[in-house]
Parts: C-alpha cells; structure tokens; sequence
C-alpha cells in the first residue's frame, strides 16, 4: 500500500502511512485511559475514605509483574535489533518472549483477581481495616472495587490483544516475511505494545502505589 | 497502482459486500443511513401521535398492530423506548452515517485527488462494525422487558439496573454505541491520516474544497472526544453488567459509591463536540456549494476554515452549559455562559461569509441549493436559540422544555437532514450515474423546507410556554391543556414532513434505475470528483492528478467562454 500510493511526506516526516495510523490510534486509546484514570482519581478525592496502599492489594508480586512487562517491552526492542541485523532467528526468539512476558503477565493478574474473588478469612479482616464489607474483593465493592477492577480489567484486555497482535506477527515472522529493509509491521506492533507497558507503569503508580 | 488489488474474480463478496473500495463503503453507509433515518423518523411520529392524542389506540397507516399496549395505544413504558431509541438512532445511526460515513468516505479521496483512503481494508472493517452495532441496538427490541429508555443522554442512575430501569436494555444500548464508536474511531483515523498523507500533488490545505475541511475537521474532533466518551461508556456498562458504582452514589451504593454526575460531565465533554461533529460536515457541504451554484468564489473560504478550526478548539471547552441546572457554582456557571457566547463570533463570521458568496452571485436554484440555503435559514434560528439556551438566567428555565428541543431538531436535525439533501440531490450523478428527478427533488423540498418548520418552530413556543420534554402525557396539568391544539397542529405537520420523505425514497430508488442518465459534470463545478468517467473506477484516478487551481474559480474573467474551470487546468493570465 505505502509504495502505491504516492504521499505527501511533507508533514510528519518520513514516518510511514501505517505508522501515523498506530500513533493516532494510541493518542485515541491513550485518551481512553486517561479518561478512566482521571475519573477514577476524581471519584477517589470525593470519596470518604480510600484503603490505604498495599493494605489489600498484593504490591510486591505486581512490582514483579511490572518489571516482567518491562522486560517484555525490553525483548521487542531486541526483536527489531535483530531484523535490522537480518537476524531471523533472533527475531523469532525475542518475540516468543515477549509474547511469553504477556502471558505470564496476565497469569499474575488472573491469579491476583482469582485469589480476589475467592476471598477468605484473611482478606475480610484486611477489607475490614479498610472499611470496606464483605470477605470478598469484587467488582461490587464500593467505589474502590469500581476502580481497581475497572482500570486493570481495561489494560488486563489491551495486554491480551497485544499478546493476539504479536502472535500474528510471530506467525508472520516464521514465514519470514520481514528483512532488513522491511519490517514496518513489526515496528508498528512495537508502538502498541510499549504504549501498554507504558500505560502499565501509570496505572500500576495510581492503583498500587499511591 | 499495485497497492489497491484489482481482484481479478469480481465476486459480489468482494465488490458490494466486503468492498475495500472508499466509493461503495461511502453508499453502504449511505443505505444503512437512510434506513435508520426513517426508521427514527417512524418513532417520532409515534412519540408526536401520542403528544397530540395521548393513549389513542395508533391507527393502522402508523403500524399501530405492532405497538404493544393495551388495544395498541402507547403505553408509558413504550414512550419512553421510543424517545430514547428515537434519538440515539437519529445522532449516532443515522446522522453519522449519511454525512461522515456517505460523505467523508465518497468525497475524500475524490475531492483531494487520491486513489482509496490511507487504509481501506480498516475502511471496510470500519463499516461492517458499524452494521454490527446496529444489529446489536435492535436486537434490543426482542428482550423481554424491551430496549434502552432512559433518553438519548442515559444519565445515571436511571440507566442503570439500580436506580430504576429493569432489564438488559440499557446495556445493549451502552455495548451498541461503544461498537459504533469503535467503528467511528476506525474511520476518524482513515479521514484524518487520508488527508495529511494523500492529497494529489499540489492539492495544499487551502485548495482543499471546503467540504473536505469540514470532514477533516469533524474526524478531528472524532479522534479526540470518542475516546472519552468510550471511557464513559465502559465504566456505565460494567456499572450496569457486573455491578460497579461508578455512576451511584447515596442510599443507592453500598460501601461508598460513585458521583452520577461523573457521567454526566463525560458525557457531554464528548456530547457538545459531537453536536459540532455532525455539523462541520455540513458547513462545509454548505460553503462549498453555495460557490459552485452562486457560481463565484466562496467567500472569505480561508476565513471560513479558520472560523471553522476556532469552533473546533472553543467546542471542547463549553460542554458545561448542558449542565446548569446541576448545582454548578454561579461562577462556573458563568464562565461556561461566557465560552459558549464566544462561540456565536467565528460562527456569525462564517455565516456572514456565506450571506457575501450568495451576494450579486448568479445563483442557480437546482435542487442541492434549495437544500443549501435552507441550512442558512434553519441554522441562523437554530444558532439564534442557542444563545438563549446559552445564557444561564434564561436557561434554568428553557432547560429541558421543549424550547431545547426546538433548539437541537434546527441546528441538528433540520441542518443535517438539509445538508445531507443537499449532499445527495448534488453528488448523486456522480454516485449512481443518474440525475434525480428534478420535479419530485423540488417538491420534496419545499414540503420539508414548510412543514419543518413548522414543526419544530411550535415546539419551541410549547417549549417557551412550559411544557417539558419527554413528557408522557402533557394534558395531564392544567397549565399544559391550552397547548393541546398547539400540540395536534405541530403533529400533523410532522406526519405531512413524512410523508415528504417517503416521497424522497421513491424519487431516490426510481432514479436509481430510470432517473435521466448525467452527464460528467452537471453543475460545472471545479472540484477532481467531477473529471473522470462514470463509473468511477476502483482506484479512481488513472493518474494521479496535478493540482494547481483552489476549487473556487468560478467566473474568473480569464477563463474563455466558461465560468468554471477544473482544479487541474492553468488559467492563462493568472499568477
Ligand atoms: C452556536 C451556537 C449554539 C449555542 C450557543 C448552543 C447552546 C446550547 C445550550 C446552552 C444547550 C443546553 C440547553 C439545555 O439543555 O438547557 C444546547 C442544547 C443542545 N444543542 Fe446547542 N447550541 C448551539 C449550536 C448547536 C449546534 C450547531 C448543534 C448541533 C448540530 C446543537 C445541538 C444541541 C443539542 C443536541 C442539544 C441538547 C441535548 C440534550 O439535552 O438532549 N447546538 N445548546
Ligand atoms: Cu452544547
């Protein structure tokens, strides 16, 4: 498509067609996010109380979380190096892990949400410190559940579309249909899927840590 | 020319239905435009046969046996689906549709010389998702307990299971218009990077017809506020499905609870940009015809765009006059009463650039400047009522009377469906080869243009004396009965205005097959969409067109023995 067409390369310089499609659409979704975690900071103010950090939530093993998905965001950077070096097989290896740090990533968090939503003794008391009813910590409790739920939920699905998105692209890699002079598919996911890590890192500074 | 694939097996899946080309996209949003836009308009009149001759069994000819109810009247229940379905069809699935989905992807690429739109597989999905979001808005119907009716607008609490409405209705109604922002985001991207990326050599912003910087214009707003409202779109929903309380507060939540008014904040963050994104296709609709059948250059055309652009800004920062009557301190409440009158400045610049186009012009009053001067004239009363709305001291009065009402069908529906006619009656050789009628064209005008008129004018007086919007029942206080005759003539104004679009439809399909066959350019307009043979062939241009004329040279005294001239021709003596 970017070669048919002729373009005027005169406005963003010599950023490709699908690329300005990619950094619209993340101006889009980042609008989104921002959206929903300034509402949710808002709520937070008005609110009459609000648990305080690491109480109930598990601060540690999200920090791990964290650093993995940094490290995936790490490892894409290495599969472009490797294209650039004609590398096949390193680009295959670096987008298997960061594929796998997606997974594992959202691993943590269906297991943090399972724990969660099981509830028990142990969680009730530390609801109760908080404030809030119940042994369980669902989406229906209080205006704290609404949040935490909402926010992780919404980049729990961008992290699985993102984990959808570069397995297209693995399975595009095994056909190897990137080299050294063209790879813009791959770059492209890459945008997606920094910006998720880096959407990550705000919500995991709201939710988590403050 | 290899970037676009010339399947060489044209099946029907891939040139009518899966069609990646932006022209065959541009008439399935048209279609489906047209279908919505009466369905919505079958619900207002119901929601009028009620107004007029409350819990009246509905006669056959308004399909009365299928309205459920006691002996086929309209039940309270029913009413309120009607007005909530009644506008959210009308905004996002019909609206929407015929003058960004038709037009933007039609006009686009023809209009600045490119072969398809920046990415046209996401055109196509853009479209088919669009269909998806309004199989899933009607199939609300087929609940037990019926679709959304909690108004156009869904505040909470009402809309949710907790504050009052029983049943899924209201979350079909939040999932179809997240999937129909989904696919508007789809197409903002298409529009946007389209007109940044592909204008044809020589084709700068400001040669541009201006109907092309009013689409861009409004896919730039798409970009922005969408996202926002998807925002708020998502959290009503899981307030609504798995029970968060974003959007509840007070003995309804427990455990803390949320702020409605978050909602309504959001909601109209994106709701006043969106009442600007459906217009700015029309405005510039508008701007550009009045040059061509005026035949004269539009006046003051980079003003107007630089009008246009101010309104684009100022839009997003007045959303809180929908929202006076909600506790806001006086102060806030003033600031927004000042944004919004600052508005009416770049508004009336432009306005008054059109009133100077017509001027001393030699107008040609076919069928798509009927239409285009008749946005001049509903949208100066529309505008004009927007400043008393605007104006706090008035408007916690005029608030949610039927005055609002008046004022929004002007500036919305009444422009729009003007302007979308407009757009039809003008592009339509050029998209189905064929003229339209040119009789029926103006009878079916000038029965619009009277009765309404007619129509929403009275509103606005029933409005002026009191009477409230989405009221069920009218006649029910003693204040309201002397408007009863008001309220008979206002709706069988509104049944002789459906009638004039049935009329419409048959001259729209029958010149579809026998309509007289158009020449290339009938109106001798300037603009690329005209130059090339009908049918316009997947990937429109054989090459890529060398611009060096602005669209407006209409009359130019060095043009010999014509008053127009293509945007690719040099007019010998000009610099
Ligand atoms: C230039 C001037 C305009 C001004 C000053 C203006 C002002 C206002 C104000 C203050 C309201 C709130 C009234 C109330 O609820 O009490 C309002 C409502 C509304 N306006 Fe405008 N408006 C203008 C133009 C437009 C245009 C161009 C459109 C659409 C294309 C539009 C569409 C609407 C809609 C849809 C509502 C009502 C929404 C609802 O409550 O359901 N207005 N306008
Ligand atoms: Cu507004």
């Amino acid at each position: 498509m970017d070669q048919a067409i002729p373009m005027n390369k005169t406005f963003f310089g010599n950023a490709t067609t699908g690329k300005l499609g990619m950094w619209l659409f993340i101006v889009m979704d980042g609008l989104t996010f921002g959206t929903i975690i300034i509402g949710g900071l808002g709520l937070r103010i008005s609110a009459a109380s609000w648990p305080v950090a690491g109480s109930i939530l598990n601060v540690p093993l999200t920090a791990f979380n964290t650093f993995l998905l940094i490290c995936s965001s790490f490892t894409m950077v290495m599969a472009l190096n490797s294209i650039v070096k004609d590398d096949q097989k390193g680009l295959i290896k670096y987008l298997a892990f960061t594929i796998a740090g997606g997974v594992i990533f959202l691993g943590i968090q269906a297991w943090e949400y399972s724990h969660f939503i099981m509830g028990g003794e142990h969680l009730g008391n530390l609801l109760a410190a908080a404030g809030l009813p119940g042994s369980q910590f669902l989406p229906t409790t209080g205006i704290y559940g609404s949040v935490f739920y909402a926010t992780t939920m919404f980049h729990g699905l961008h992290v699985l579309s993102g984990v959808i998105y570069l397995s297209v692209i693995l399975s595009m890699a095994l056909k190897q249909k990137f080299t050294s002079n063209n790879y813009d598919r791959l770059e492209i996911a890459g945008l997606f899927w920094h910006f998720i890590d880096l959407v990550w890192i705000l919500v995991f500074t709201v939710i988590y840590l403050i | 020319m290899e970037g676009i694939k010339m399947s060489s097996s044209k099946s029907i899946m891939s040139t009518h239905i899966f069609s990646t080309d932006h022209k065959t996209i541009g008439k399935q949003f048209l279609f489906l435009g047209i279908f919505f836009l009466l369905f919505g308009g079958f619900q207002a009149l119901l929601i009028r046969w009620q107004l007029a001759y409350p819990e009246q069994p509905v006669p056959w000819w308004l399909l009365g046996f299928i309205i459920n109810g006691e002996a086929g009247m309209i039940t309270p229940d029913v009413y309120n689906q009607l007005f909530t379905m009644h506008g959210t069809i009308m905004i996002f699935w019909a609206i929407t549709p015929l003058l960004i989905g038709a037009f933007g992807n039609f006009l686009i690429p023809l209009q600045i010389g490119a072969k398809d739109m920046a990415f046209p597989t996401l055109n196509m999905l853009s479209f088919w998702t669009f269909f998806l979001s309004g199989v899933v808005l009607l199939s609300a119907y087929f609940l037990p307990t019926g679709a959304a009716s909690g108004g156009w607008t869904s505040y909470p609490p009402l809309s949710l299971p907790a504050g009052g409405i029983p049943g899924l209705g209201q979350a079909f109604w939040t999932l179809s218009i997240t999937l129909m922002g989904v696919a508007t985001m789809m197409g903002a991207i298409n529009y946007v990077i389209t007109v940044i990326r592909l204008r044809a050599p020589g084709m700068t912003y400001f040669r541009m017809p201006l109907s092309v910087w009013g689409l861009w214009l409004t896919s730039i707003l798409n970009v922005i506020f969408v996202p926002v409202i998807a925002a708020g779109l998502i959290m009503l929903l899981i307030d609504q499905l798995l029970g968060t309380q974003f959007f509840l507060a007070g003995r309804l939540a427990a455990g803390g609870g949320g702020d409605p008014l978050l909602f309504q904040h959001v909601f109209w963050i994106f709701g006043h940009p969106e009442v600007y994104i459906l217009i700015l296709p029309v405005w510039g609709i508008v701007s550009e015809l009045l040059s061509v059948f005026s035949r004269k250059p539009a006046f003051g055309a980079k003003v107007t765009v630089i009008c246009m652009s101010t309104i684009v800004v100022l839009s997003s920062i007045v959303w809180g006059h929908h929202m006076y009557t909600t506790g806001m301190s006086p102060l806030l409440g003033k600031t927004f009463m000042f944004l919004t009158l600052l508005i009416s400045i770049p508004s009336s610049i432009f306005f008054f650039n059109w009133l100077a186009t017509l001027w001393r012009g030699s107008l040609h009053f076919d069928p798509p400047m009927l239409h285009t001067m008749a946005v001049i004239w509903v949208f100066a009363i529309g505008g004009l009522t927007g400043l008393y709305n605007a104006t706090v001291t008035a408007d916690i009065y005029l608030h949610d009377t039927m005055f609002v009402v008046g004022h929004f069908h002007y500036t919305m529906a009444a422009s729009v469906l003007f302007g979308g006619y407009a757009a039809i009656a003008h592009w339509y050789p050029r998209m189905f080869g064929r003229m339209l009628n040119p009789l029926l064209s103006k009878i079916h005008f000038w029965g619009t243009f009277i009765t309404i008129n007619l129509v929403f004018f009275n509103m606005m007086v029933t409005g002026y004396a009191g009477q409230h919007r989405r009221l069920y029942y009218p006649g029910e206080f003693e204040f309201l009965q002397p408007l009863a005759d008001m309220n008979i003539f206002i709706t069988i104004m509104a049944f002789f205005l459906g009638a004039f679009q049935i009329l419409f439809l048959y001259n729209f399909i029958h010149s579809m097959l026998k309509g007289k066959v158009a020449e290339n350019n009938p109106w001798k307009a300037n603009t690329l969409e005209w130059t090339m043979d009908y049918p316009i062939p997947h990937g429109n241009f054989s090459t890529i067109p060398q611009v060096v004329n602005g669209p407006h040279e209409y009359s130019n005294p060095n043009i010999k023995d014509a008053d127009w001239v293509c945007q690719t021709v040099k007019i010998e003596g000009d610099s």
